[in-house]
């Protein structure tokens, strides 16, 4: 048992390093990567860095060589971003379109949309989206709405996506629609590349409850979309979709390194006071603090599991589904602890007068989203319940039905 | 990165756990807690038999040379069969003591005899209800004798060796003594979990002696984190085997026309013990590198590993009985076994509210 790199991983990351100090700043110790949330601003920048990696076979390690990646391992892709986080570099926007919906294409799509959308999104020379959510299908994915009509050798697209990141700046999106009311909803399904740019598309973005605007409402109407963007057989989208969100479920993670992290609560206990005595010192405080130590260091230590089972060459154990079930609520938790730890400043949200600039008062505010972001707590509870003990399946009364008799809503 | 065990370890473990399956059916911890007899002996004597007991003992002190790897996955087995033998004890207090902090003549003298079974050793911390004996023991060890009451013990009727925690001259010392000798008395105390049971050691101007290098506070600590690893592998046997039987029993038990198990609040539940369980395994894992490797981080990753091996247990032996129903707060089924087994590994070696507060402590360090 131990945590270093056989030879081979050594031997790969030096030369991971020897790339990367080549053609980067390293960080100063204790600077972070910038992240991606709320910087569209670098978006050039993210593209041009992309670019330099592809063009030095860096992008995509996992990618086969065919379609311009490395034909690397999972673990490559992971040595690789180790040591690319240790580097000023712009943020990564592109795990979307490289993380989930490349390899869509890649395993339903024609060859024709291989040869010509895989290359430039890889370079990301263009971005993508995933237009998948819809106000009245979330969880419920298959129960969606937006139509597609085939006329001629077009489809006309109407109805509204929602949730989708990137959606203003993305140049294609994949999306699901309705083509067959009259089956039943798994089996209506078609599956769609689009030019964003179609006329007809109306992007609108969403304000969330922390003000940031990280997410679309996006709107078609009678957009048309050729057929030759069709990805999978008519009606038989549903598969595809299934492709794309497994890939979600991997590059999603358990959002650890976003929110208020341990360190953080440890300072902050350590410099509020409580009675004239840093709070760090009571015993309810320390008995918070130290079961948020153990559940953190025991997601970060279930992922090095994984990651041992990527080294040995096989695929990790069910055991990683829980990063997001149990990580999610617990930065939440975390979040509204250290904004208790503040008394009646906690409810303060100043950059100028509250503790850390307000970085505890803004985790709580982001972190309800985190909770239902790629899989709600109830679904990742379900699927641990369901995929991994084994337990039976929900009960569901519209799986044969036709889509166009399925209650939509309370009866009247 | 390799952070698991060996497929030589893991084929130990499948050994052990084939051994168990078949000499260790929950009949054998529900004999000892039904009969109120301390252990069981043919366990007892199988184990030794099969080298467990010396599993980190070097091989010329008639150990089997493993290392604290293999004896953790001893352990999870043990924890998986709710084995009813005083191994914690002997193995990862008394053995682990002697040798971390043993002379070569104490260890010489002891080593054998423990690692063969022949002798069982136990250890003794708590002086009745509260905490503080760790800091500030009031039993004492002066000019070659032991003096004071240490309550409760594990497995105190059935050692013949004691690792105790005593006021030396200059501070907290772990003192050896013999149970059969001159100024002892041990008698048996009552346990929640009587197939783990408990008992008082009154010392009377026992002759003991210090342990060569486990003089202060840091050597008390130390070897509590040492079994707090190993601890915490039998926890999440014991945890994992509810699960498995809870799991079993709401598939085959119906009500309203559908498996118990399809409900959401019951599947939603089964996943939280899982992740549970998950968390509780990777933080022992971790404590089974630091403390196969002897590395700094053991202070905090026994910590780790002992609170959430507790939570993990603790949830599993409570939801066992819930899920079961009625049935399971009878005492024909088993449930009860895990509930007890559950409190009473938490509360050995302190409870978890205590390692909690070691823990915030080792992060102000």
């Amino acid at each position: 048992m131990d945590f270093d790199d056989t030879p081979e991983e050594a031997a790969y990351r030096e030369e991971a390093r020897a790339w990367l100090d080549a053609n980067a700043e390293r960080l100063p110790p204790g600077k972070k990567r910038v992240g991606a949330f709320e910087r569209d601003d670098l978006l050039p920048q993210a593209k041009a860095w992309q670019a330099k990696k592809a063009d030095a076979n860096w992008a995509c390690i996992t990618w086969p060589v065919e379609y311009g990646g490395r034909g690397g391992s999972a673990l490559q892709s992971v040595i690789f971003g180790q040591e690319e986080s240790k580097h000023d570099v712009p943020p990564y926007m592109f795990g979307i379109g490289q993380g989930m919906l490349g390899p869509t294409i890649m395993a339903h799509g024609t060859d024709a949309q291989k040869k010509r959308y895989l290359r430039p999104l890889l370079r990301a020379d263009e971005v993508w989206c995933q237009l998948f959510s819809e106000p009245a299908a979330g969880s419920d994915l298959a129960g969606l709405r937006t139509t597609a009509v085939k006329d001629g050798d077009e489809w006309i697209v109407n109805g509204q996506k929602i949730w989708t990141t990137g959606a203003h700046y993305s140049d294609f999106g994949m999306v699901v629609t309705r083509t067959d009311p009259t089956a039943p909803k798994h089996a209506g399904i078609t599956y769609f590349i689009v030019d964003m740019k179609a006329p007809g598309i109306e992007i609108r973005p969403i304000t969330q409850i922390n003000g940031s605007k990280d997410f679309n409402e996006v709107f078609f109407n009678d957009v048309r979309i050729p057929d030759e963007n069709r990805v999978g057989a008519v009606n038989d989208g549903w598969r595809g979709a299934i492709t794309t969100l497994m890939n979600e479920r991997a590059s999603i993670g358990s959002g650890q390194g976003l929110g208020f992290g341990i360190q953080q609560l440890l300072d902050l206990a350590r410099q509020t006071e409580w009675d004239g005595r840093p709070a760090i010192e009571d015993p309810s405080v320390r008995a918070r603090i130290a079961d948020f130590y153990w559940k953190l260091k025991g997601l970060e230590y279930t992922g090095y599991r994984a990651l041992t089972s990527l080294s040995r060459g096989t695929t990790p154990g069910p055991e990683n589904s829980i990063g997001k079930m149990v990580g999610a609520p617990l930065r939440q938790e975390m979040a509204a602890f250290a904004i208790e730890l503040q008394g009646m400043a906690g409810a303060t949200l100043d950059a100028d007068v509250t503790w850390g600039r307000g970085s505890a008062q803004q985790s709580w505010l982001a972190s309800p989203g985190l909770r239902l972001a790629g899989g709600t707590d109830e679904i990742l509870h379900n699927i641990v319940a369901e995929r991994v003990l084994g337990l039976p399946g929900e009960i569901r009364v519209d799986k044969d039905k036709a889509f166009s008799d399925i209650p939509t809503g309370r009866a009247r | 990165m390799n952070f698991d065990f060996t497929e030589e370890q893991k084929l130990l473990q499948q050994t052990a756990r084939d051994y168990l399956q078949e000499h260790c059916g929950l009949d054998v911890c529900r004999g000892v807690l039904e009969s109120g007899g301390a252990y069981s002996e043919a366990l007892w004597k199988g184990v030794a038999e099969m080298g467990w007991l010396g599993a980190a003992v070097p091989e010329e002190l008639g150990g089997a040379g493993f290392g604290r790897l293999e004896l953790a996955l001893i352990a999870q087995e043990l924890g998986r069969a709710l084995a009813p033998i005083p191994f914690s004890s002997s193995v990862y207090l008394a053995t682990e003591a002697l040798l971390v902090f043993g002379s070569d003549a104490q260890q010489k003298t002891h080593l054998p005899r423990l690692a063969a079974g022949e002798r069982i050793g136990t250890f003794a911390l708590a002086e009745g209800p509260g905490r503080g004996a760790l800091d500030k023991p009031t039993t004492r060890l002066s000019g070659g004798v032991l003096s004071g009451t240490k309550f409760p013990v594990a497995d105190a009727t059935a050692a013949g060796l004691a690792v105790v925690v005593a006021q030396g001259d200059v501070g907290p010392v772990l003192a050896l003594v013999e149970l059969d000798g001159p100024g002892v008395t041990a008698t048996a105390v009552g346990s929640v979990d009587p197939s783990r049971p408990l008992g008082r050691l009154v010392f009377d101007g026992a002759p003991a002696e210090p342990l060569a290098k486990g003089e202060g506070l840091a050597a008390v600590r130390h070897l509590l984190d040492r079994a707090a690893v190993l601890a915490a592998f039998e926890q999440v046997g014991g945890a994992e085997r509810a699960l498995e039987l809870t799991r079993e029993f709401t598939l085959g038990r119906y009500a309203f026309g559908r498996p118990v198990a399809s409900f959401q609040a019951i599947k939603h539940r089964l996943a939280d013990l899982y992740a549970a369980i998950q968390l509780a395994t990777s933080n022992a894992y971790y404590g089974a590198w630091a403390l196969s490797t002897d590395n700094a981080e053991l202070s905090t990753a026994a910590c780790g590993a002992r609170i959430s091996a507790s939570e993990a247990f603790d949830l599993a032996g409570k939801e066992i009985i819930q899920m079961y129903g009625g049935v399971g707060y009878t005492w024909e089924y088993d449930c009860h076994l895990f509930y007890r087994r559950a409190k009473s590994l938490s509360l050995a070696l302190g409870s978890p509210g205590e390692w909690r507060d070691r823990l915030v402590a080792r992060l102000e360090a």
